[in-house]
């Protein structure tokens, strides 16, 4: 079980491609009269082989972004605006636009979806091998080399295939359920693998080595991969890049060590500052004031003025659009030199060389 | 000085296999050691953190401190005072077994669970006072409630207190458990995994309230996590200790400055690898530091140190017990390794154990 170190953010530069395009995507649920929007007007692009790690807090919208990508918002909610899908090989998709049929298909082997908790996604009265037998078959897919790769992906992910295949979903503890879930996703050979929180409600080091084997099937597999978390920590380390949401909207996207560098929306400077860990010192850590917006109530105007320290009376008149500040990165703020400059949050270089 | 607010001494608490989640592991009539050996005080104004992975019996360590899960052998004692003869009637003058029960408090990890989703708040609020001081007139019960509430944060509180429990947000549903634990004046309050289900962003804002009223109203907690980073926090802050759990035992127990910053057990070095850091130029931490990612069967733990099945350091010589060393800051570890002259040093390594450890240089040298 040697592993060789890899890079991510090195190997992600290779290509440039996008592979997934969103464009003014929003998703409503009906409400009453009005509607409740829960998504507003998202524009990003994921690159091919990339991870983009899409962070935000709960009831932020983050949820939302991942199912648009799938169509795969439960009804009564409303996903518009486009999605395409570009794969590798192949002509763009409009994935709006397919039927269940081309959906499904979609779902499994294009762009694959892994929530969490992976006991409420397994069928507890079937053995996990039926599971994976079932998806090939109503994929058509041949069956013995089908599973063939279960057994290689189920291994790659540190599970004893015979162990994991013979027995139940509650048989196994949640990290190994979780990872037979990553498993299954993966065996119609996607190229996207959307993640909503894969991993809370594991422990640290289940989450931490979750991450790492992330890490490595990504390279073995040549996957492209959205990880959507509370938890910017967990992911910051897997990620190429960061997209933050707030309030239902995207107000930063950079890549990864640019957005900790040099965060510039004042939400993201405290979410970063209001993250416990155990290095920096406690002074340095604080809450961030105040609580977000319910769909019902999102003020006019930038979504976070209320809660913004350096808010001036535009920010409560005009929203502010995703503007690029420098290569790469962009953000939703009127004033992101003073945010860098008022919100007080900096990241140690840390070289500790101590990657075990 | 006056006697610590709870004291365990070599507390076991052994459960009986159900044959349900852990059926999978055979065996007809196994046990599960959920507690083994520990033994551990909790002072005035104290606080304990206790870490661990699931199933290592940090929450039934906890229970066992505050009176609410009896153990197989070993004594829990409140105050001096055993708590469980205390309940048999054994004990004539002391305190009564009901404020006992009242002095020490639970937060569960779901506070939404914890409140009855049919009762508004200030009706879940009340009962539990209306039953210790049934002389209090409603409006007193109702005034002390309301009062809580707004020093808590929640205000007007007039707004939380008619609310049902699903009308609360995750953070305001756990400031509600806070102030029901809070109307009982307790003295040590047990918040099991009280921060793990808020949002990354909402629990340095949960922690420091915590605080506040620790120093507002003379509590001790026992705070269980497997996070440490929320751990060190609020450890840090009120100058408490971290104790790590590894299948029922406690292997290490010290200040903050031991177990994050020098800890000895190759199991709290793992923990600290497993704390995610924002750094920059950061990149995963490669293969996790330990021989098997996934814990060993708890009806049948490990011989010897526990860890050794997984431990990156384990050598033939783990697979006896090692002894309870204490460490320069005041606490405890289990481990061969705490001692340079130990003959473990000169043990052969078991399988799997590369002779250039990773770990000692690691996460934790700084």
């Amino acid at each position: 079980m040697t592993v060789e170190p890899t890079d991510a953010r090195t190997s992600s530069a290779e290509s440039e491609d996008t592979i997934v395009e969103l464009r003014d995507v929003s998703v409503a649920f009906p409400m009453g009269n009005s509607e409740s929007r829960v998504l507003d007007t998202v524009t990003l692009d994921v690159r091919q082989g990339e991870v983009l790690g899409i962070v935000g807090e709960s009831g932020s919208g983050k949820s939302m972004l991942g199912s648009s990508v799938l169509d795969a918002v439960e009804e009564p909610g409303v996903t518009t605006g486009d999605v395409m899908y570009h794969p590798p090989d192949g002509d763009p998709v409009s994935v709006l636009e397919l039927s269940d049929e081309e959906l499904r298909e979609l779902r499994w082997e294009d762009i694959a979806m892994v929530f969490q908790g992976a006991l409420d996604s397994f069928n507890p009265t079937m053995r996990i091998r039926g599971h994976f037998e079932e998806t090939l078959e109503a994929h058509d897919k041949d069956e013995r080399e089908g599973m063939e790769r279960a057994r290689e992906l189920l291994a790659d992910l540190y599970l004893d295939p015979d162990r994991v295949l013979n027995a139940y979903p509650h048989e196994l503890s949640g990290g190994m359920s979780q990872r037979a879930l990553i498993a299954l996703s993966l065996l119609l050979e996607p190229d996207v693998l959307v993640m909503d929180e894969p991993t809370a409600a594991l422990d640290l080091l289940m989450q931490q080595s979750i991450i790492a084997l992330l890490d490595e099937i990504k390279e073995k597999y040549d996957l492209t991969m959205l990880f959507i978390t509370h938890d910017l920590p967990l992911v910051a380390k897997l990620a190429d890049r960061l997209a933050v949401v707030y309030a239902f909207e995207l107000v930063e996207v950079g890549p990864t060590d640019r957005l900790l560098r040099s965060a510039s929306h004042p939400y993201t400077r405290a979410l970063l500052r209001a993250t416990p860990n155990t290095h920096a010192p406690l002074e340095e850590m604080q809450p961030i004031e105040g609580s977000a917006p319910n769909p019902a109530n999102v003020p006019t105007g930038c979504s976070y003025h209320a809660r913004c320290p350096i808010a001036k009376s535009r920010c409560t008149e005009e929203d502010p659009p995703l503007m690029g500040i420098e290569d790469e990165h962009r953000v939703a703020c009127f004033y992101p030199e003073e945010a860098r400059e008022k919100v007080q949050f900096e990241l140690e270089a840390v070289a500790r060389g101590d990657d075990l | 000085m006056s006697d610590p607010v709870v004291s365990l001494h070599d507390v076991d608490v052994h459960f009986g296999s159900d044959g349900g989640l852990l059926g999978m592991f055979g065996g007809d009539d196994a046990t599960v050691q959920a507690v083994d050996d520990v033994s551990l005080e909790v002072g005035e104004n104290d606080v304990l953190a206790l870490v661990g992975e699931s199933g290592c019996g940090k929450t039934t360590l906890g229970k066992t401190a505050i009176g609410i899960q009896e153990p197989t052998s070993g004594t829990v004692a409140y105050r001096g005072q055993d708590v469980w003869e205390t309940r048999r009637g054994q004990v004539d003058d002391g305190a009564p077994y009901a404020d006992i029960r009242r002095s020490l408090q639970l937060i569960h990890q779901d506070p939404g669970a914890s409140l009855n989703p049919n009762k508004r708040v200030i009706e879940s609020l009340t009962r539990p006072l209306k039953k210790w001081k049934p002389h209090l007139s409603r409006e007193k019960r109702e005034a002390r409630a309301l009062a809580m509430l707004d020093r808590v944060g929640m205000q007007p509180p007039s707004d939380y207190a008619y609310r049902y429990p699903h009308q609360l947000s995750g953070g305001e549903a756990q400031r509600v458990a806070l102030v029901r634990t809070l109307l009982m004046d307790p003295e040590l309050i047990l918040a099991d995994e009280a921060i793990s289900a808020l949002d990354v962003s909402l629990r340095i804002e949960m922690m420091d309230l915590m605080l506040e009223l620790q120093d507002a109203f003379d509590t001790s907690y026992l705070f269980i996590s497997h996070d440490l980073a929320n751990a060190r926090y609020l450890t840090e802050k009120a100058g408490g200790r971290i104790g790590v759990m590894y299948l029922g035992e406690l292997v290490e127990i010290g200040p903050v400055e031991q177990i994050i910053h020098d800890p000895t057990h190759p199991y709290t070095k793992v923990l600290n690898w497993a704390t995610p850091e924002l750094e920059l130029g950061g990149e995963t931490g490669g293969h996790p530091p330990v021989r098997s990612i996934d814990i060993p069967d708890p009806e049948n733990p490990p011989a010897g140190c526990r860890f050794h099945t997984r431990c990156p350091e384990a050598r033939e010589i783990c697979r006896e017990r090692p002894p309870t060393v204490e460490t320069e800051y005041g606490g405890e570890v289990a481990c061969y390794r705490a001692d340079p002259d130990h003959e473990y040093w000169d043990s052969d390594p078991l399988d799997g154990v590369s002779d250039a450890t990773g770990l000692d240089d690691a996460a934790t040298s700084d």
